[in-house]
């Protein structure tokens, strides 16, 4: 009895201690050596891997910073400046501060203003009812309502509201990683300035057709008319195969694009005060106004030089542009 | 015996060629045509005419774009009206030549008479140039350019023709009228290609649902033996139905018993395929210059009370052939460019006919909504059902989880996209769907690749160059 | 016509669906059911109402208010688990142990890994184990009750329990064939004892020719098995009838027939590719045969069975069909 326990006893230790003594072994035989300052970075990084920056995840990004010169190519969006400059501390760099950034969804065509036209009857896939065909409004730029951006999300941050059928972006959870953005087949969620207490301008639609068309298929479409480029006194405007683009680096958020915009297609968010767009497109009027009459002075005093004043080029459509990409596009 | 057929997998969805008795006829030419300038794989043409000028029936619109390119003749005599974006059936813009119809005017050059043309030009040169001016495509729906495809590139030989008349999507019957009533031409049609080739043989394959079809086909081949050498080694093949057998790989399988190499061309095993459809235009471009410009298209469905074979002129809107035929019918829910299993949903009625369209299909919401989706029961349907062999169950699951490497192992970029996977499917899972998806990412990866080791090997190559003078 | 439809290919879908598939499955096992019924009675008829209410009860309660799902009854399978349980036990079972029977396969071996198709392991044999193994008084008390009709039945142990019984007291087999007075013929139409499903072979092969027919399953899995256990008995019968059972004896004999039929076949537990289906076969067969020759219990189809389904996703992974155009 007894001579059975000891056996059992010292088979099992030795069991254990063979075991233990291979584990031991395999760990060093395939041991990793890493630089060390990965791992700091890693730890100092959201933990989100969600491949904002660029990268595979946190531990690709802090592999690869470790490894560059210098962090111009390496910037956390999650994280933003805060987890950037611990980064940079670690690593002895020096960084520049970058502005907040927030996903903005570029299209305001709500089930009311733009009617479905068709029924789609497949997978509940952006991707898929894009590859297949316009989507079923007769917008054919404009948010498929899928919500691939909502999947794609690891913040949770994007929710479809089911009385607009778009997607609505939380600000206070959106860190800016731009997976929205690369999973929408359409390619109207960019990625904007969040802008001063998160006041920022921008126009809500993508749609290239031209004018009459694009109004039957949304009524909050931009029609690409031009008004607000015209209107802009600080250059942040420019109008592209019909359709405005408001440069966030450039706007000053004096909101006159918004007012003088026929469509509504202009938003500004986040402002403090609603906007008095009759007061807005009376100052406007009145400023062009003058402008044309300093110009009709200046050419009547440049007049006896006798060298007509070129008038100011307005920015406009550039049509052999646009043809060339349709044509790429078929 | 047993019938010939391929030997992986396919579907026998029921035959609904409720059509088949319809005879084929002219549709009369609509006010306003609108023609594409992209109606064929590869480039898209470039137009050689200008808004305001007349043009005639046959006249050449656009110019091909590229090597993989065709030309555009104008299906109508009359004025150019714009050249711009249009939208097309799917709703996204697409460049068309826009015609207000004068008349119908033809170009002086093209034979209008019935007369049937035996004798065939002697040089394949002459020939394929002849195609290649009457801007002739694959008719069988890929609307590959034909003078392209019958210009083998160096070292690879063509042992066998295939006209495929196999027609194997439900509901279809133009190519079954164009057997029946076109009979003589295709059989010239085959004979040309032939010479074009040099091949010795060609086989003309049908499907055993259009008994009438082989016997017509089979009757005038033996009658045109005596006409000359170029119509000696044509045959004709009975095959059993099952779908896809009109598919190019498959068809290959069921007449050669070669299966082409996972991204090869037919080529490769010595095969070219030509639809009948794309043979008749074939020969009224060669021996007729009358270049491609209407095709028989298919208006048909249970729900549709006016089935017809009709004749149509490239570009005319499908809401006046639909119109022409008493329009859309109350019940119908769905209206289809092509066949039920591979043809395209139409979103916009307004888009006009090309050369590929094929077939107008109307169908039910009974009929073509889609069950709602319920766990995969791992019935392995979908795999006995695919002719590629692939395992759709697996490529969704991979698709799914975005493993792009194990999509490639399992050959997600073999799918020829016939839809038996998703038909089959008794969970109604939309496989088909998410497949297609993958596919078309790993193709542009595996493209990617390939492009980066040409880049690469060039780049090494021209580096050996830079070295070589310094070591001399 | 209101919106027009658009959907990517195809346009159109077969008749076939799930609920379909799972219908004829219960239509195929109907004549083991009437069987079953007639031979064993009406308690056979409550053991077998008992089985499928409480599965398909079980799985609407789990679904709706667990997963908070629609329902998934309407698909038939939760009903064919319930018919196949019933069928495995023997007529005699309080109807409480068939409901705990009915929780453990709907609730623990199907639902617990997300319902239909998600399942390792055949959701009526771990309920038939289970039971096995948790109530054996009740699982081999084989006392006959009356038959409807007057049918005659034998009572006492299965065949194989009898032939196991007597090895084991050191006797032969051909001398225990004829004092029990086993005949195949007998074990061909409906006179024998054991679970219900077990009682007729022929109503067993009726209902697997219809599901062939139909298209429903694929026979290979069933004739693997089955001739891996003809061919390895008959090498063990041929080297000591006297202690080794027959083939024929074997193939008729227990839930092998209703096994490698029914269970076995099963979509979700079984592999997808012929190859696959091969293998699993012959190792259902082998393993079977390998329990009743040797193992303690008389009967080892469901043990088998339920071992060959962990080696499915295995079977899966390493073959799979030919493709075209790749070697």
């Amino acid at each position: 009895m007894t001579t059975t326990i000891i056996w059992t006893i010292a088979i099992i230790s030795g069991l254990g201690l063979l075991l233990a003594l291979t584990l031991y072994l395999v760990a060093q035989r395939f041991k990793v050596v890493e630089d060390p300052r990965i791992e700091l970075v890693e730890k100092a990084m959201p933990g989100a891997n969600c491949g904002g920056c660029g990268f595979a995840g946190c531990h690709a990004f802090a592999d690869s910073a470790v490894k560059a010169p210098n962090l111009d190519n390496h910037y956390c969006p999650v994280g933003g400046n805060e987890t950037m400059k611990k980064v940079a501390e670690i690593l002895g760099y020096e960084i520049k501060e970058k502005a907040p950034m927030v996903a903005v969804v570029r299209c305001n065509g709500t089930c009311s203003v733009r009617p479905r036209t068709s029924e789609y009857d497949g997978t509940l896939s952006c991707k898929v009812k894009a590859s297949l065909y316009a989507g079923d409004t007769g917008c054919s730029y404009g948010c498929l309502g899928c919500g691939d951006c909502v999947a794609a999300c690891k913040f949770g941050a994007i929710s479809m509201d089911p009385e607009t059928g778009l997607p609505v972006v939380d600000e206070e959870k959106c860190t800016a990683c731009g997976a929205c953005a690369k999973a929408c087949p359409k390619a109207i969620i960019e990625l904007r300035k969040k802008g001063p207490r998160g006041m920022r301008e921008y126009v809500s639609c993508v749609n290239k057709d031209k004018g009459p068309g694009v109004k039957k298929a949304c009524a909050n479409a931009c029609i690409g008319c031009g008004i607000c480029a015209k209107t802009c006194t600080h250059d942040a405007i420019v109008l592209e195969n019909n359709v405005a683009y408001i440069d966030f680096e450039k706007c000053k958020l004096c909101r006159e694009c918004e007012a003088m915009c026929p469509t509504g297609a202009i938003h500004g968010v986040n402002f403090p005060k609603p906007i008095d767009k009759d007061a807005i497109k009376a100052r406007v009027k009145e400023r062009q106004k003058k402008a044309r009459e300093a110009a009709a002075a200046a050419a009547e005093a440049a007049k006896p030089v006798g060298e007509p004043v070129e008038p100011p080029v307005l920015r406009q459509a550039q049509e052999p542009e646009q043809f060339k990409k349709e044509e790429s596009n078929g | 015996m047993a019938k010939r057929t391929f030997s992986i997998g396919g579907v026998h969805p029921a035959d609904s060629k409720i059509s088949r008795g319809c005879k084929l006829e002219y549709l009369p030419i609509p006010p306003t045509v609108y023609i594409a300038l992209s109606q064929h794989i590869g480039a898209p043409a470039k137009p050689v005419v200008t808004v305001g000028d007349k043009v005639k029936v046959g006249q050449v619109l656009a110019e091909p774009g590229g090597f993989m390119s065709a030309y555009i003749h104008s299906s109508v005599s009359g004025t150019v009206k714009s050249i711009g974006p249009r939208k097309d059936l799917s709703g996204n813009n697409q460049m068309v030549v826009e015609i207000a119809v004068e008349g119908d005017e033809w170009m002086e050059n093209i034979d209008r008479g019935d007369t049937l043309v035996t004798d065939i030009p002697d040089d394949p040169k002459a020939i394929i140039e002849k195609i290649k001016l009457g801007g002739v495509v694959g008719l069988g729906g890929a609307t590959f350019p034909t003078h392209v495809k019958l210009s083998p590139p160096p070292g690879k030989v063509c042992e066998m023709l295939i006209i495929n008349g196999c027609e194997c999507e439900p509901y279809l019957t133009s190519d079954f009228r164009t057997l029946l009533e076109k009979g003589e031409q295709v059989v010239i049609g085959t004979a040309i290609i032939k010479k074009a080739l040099g091949v010795a043989k060609a086989t003309i394959a049908i499907e055993d649902n259009k008994l009438e079809a082989i016997e017509h086909i089979q009757k005038v081949v033996n009658e045109f033996k005596s006409k000359g050498p170029e119509y000696s080694g044509i045959e004709v093949l009975s095959l059993m139905k099952k779908y896809p057998e009109g598919g190019e790989k498959q068809l290959i399988d069921a007449v050669m018993h070669r299966q082409v190499k996972s991204g090869g061309l037919p080529i490769d095993v010595g095969a070219v395929v030509d639809n009948v459809c794309t043979a008749l235009a074939v020969y009224e471009a060669v021996q007729k210059n009358k270049p491609l410009i209407d095709n028989s298209v298919t208006v048909t469905g249970e729900c549709f009370p006016k089935q017809a074979n009709l004749i149509v002129r490239v570009g005319t809107p499908l809401n006046y052939v639909i119109d022409y035929l008493g329009g859309v019918p109350e019940a119908a829910a769905k209206v289809i460019s092509g066949g039920p299993m591979m043809g395209k949903s139409i979103a916009n009625l307004e888009a006009a006919t090309m050369k590929g369209t094929g077939g107008l299909l109307f169908l039910t919401r009974e009929q073509t909504k889609r069950m709602p989706e319920s766990n995969c029961i791992r019935c392995g349907k979908c795999a006995e059902a695919c002719p590629m062999g692939l395992e759709p169950f697996l490529l969704n699951r991979l698709a799914k989880a975005g493993d792009t490497d194990a999509l490639e192992a399992n050959a997600v970029q073999d799918c020829i996209m016939c839809g038996c996977c998703l038909y089959s499917c008794p969970a109604g899972i939309p496989l088909l769907d998410i497949i297609s998806q993958a596919r078309g990412q790993v193709m542009g990866i595996m493209r990617a690749r390939t492009a980066a080791a040409k880049a690469a090997a060039e780049a090494a190559k021209a580096a050996a160059e830079a070295a070589k003078p310094k070591s001399e | 016509m209101d919106k027009i439809l658009v959907s990517p290919n195809p346009h159109i879908h077969s008749a076939t669906t799930t609920k379909v598939l799972m219908r004829d499955v219960v239509i195929a096992l109907l004549p083991a059911v009437i069987v079953s019924v007639v031979f064993y009675g009406w308690k056979e008829l409550l053991v077998l109402a008992v089985s499928v209410l409480s599965c398909l009860a079980i799985e609407y309660l789990i679904t709706r208010y667990c997963m908070k799902k629609a329902s998934t009854i309407g698909d038939w399978s939760a009903a064919v688990t319930g018919v196949l349980l019933a069928l495995n036990l023997p007529p005699t079972t309080p109807w409480w142990v068939v409901f705990l029977g009915a929780l453990v396969a709907i609730g623990v071996a199907k639902m617990t890994f997300g319902g239909l198709g998600q399942n390792i392991f055949n959701p009526a044999l771990v309920g038939r184990v289970f039971l096995l193994i948790s109530f054996p008084t009740y699982m081999t008390h084989w006392e006959i009750p009356q038959g409807l009709f007057g049918v005659d039945a034998i009572s006492g142990a299965t065949p194989l329990g009898a032939i196991k019984e007597g090895l084991m007291q050191g006797a032969s087999v051909p001398d225990l064939m004829a004092s029990h007075g086993y005949t195949y013929s007998q074990m061909l139409f409906a006179n024998i004892g054991g679970s219900a499903g077990e009682a007729c072979a022929i109503a067993i092969l009726v209902g697997f020719i219809y599901l062939v027919a139909r298209k429903v399953i694929k026979p290979w899995i069933t004739l693997s098995i089955l001739g891996t256990v003809a061919a390895v008995s008959c090498i063990f019968w041929l080297a000591n009838p006297a202690q080794f059972t027959d083939p024929l004896f074997n193939l008729l004999t227990g839930g092998l027939l209703l096994g490698s039929c029914f269970m076995a076949t099963d979509y979700v537990t079984s592999p997808m590719s012929i190859k696959g289906g091969i293998i699993f076969g012959i190792g259902i067969g082998f393993i079977t045969l390998m329990i009743r020759y040797f193992g303690s219990y008389p009967e080892g189809v469901s043990f088998a069975i339920l071992i060959m389904n962990s080696t499915v996703p295995l079977l899966n992974n390493w073959f799979h069909q030919k493709k075209y155009g790749r070697a």
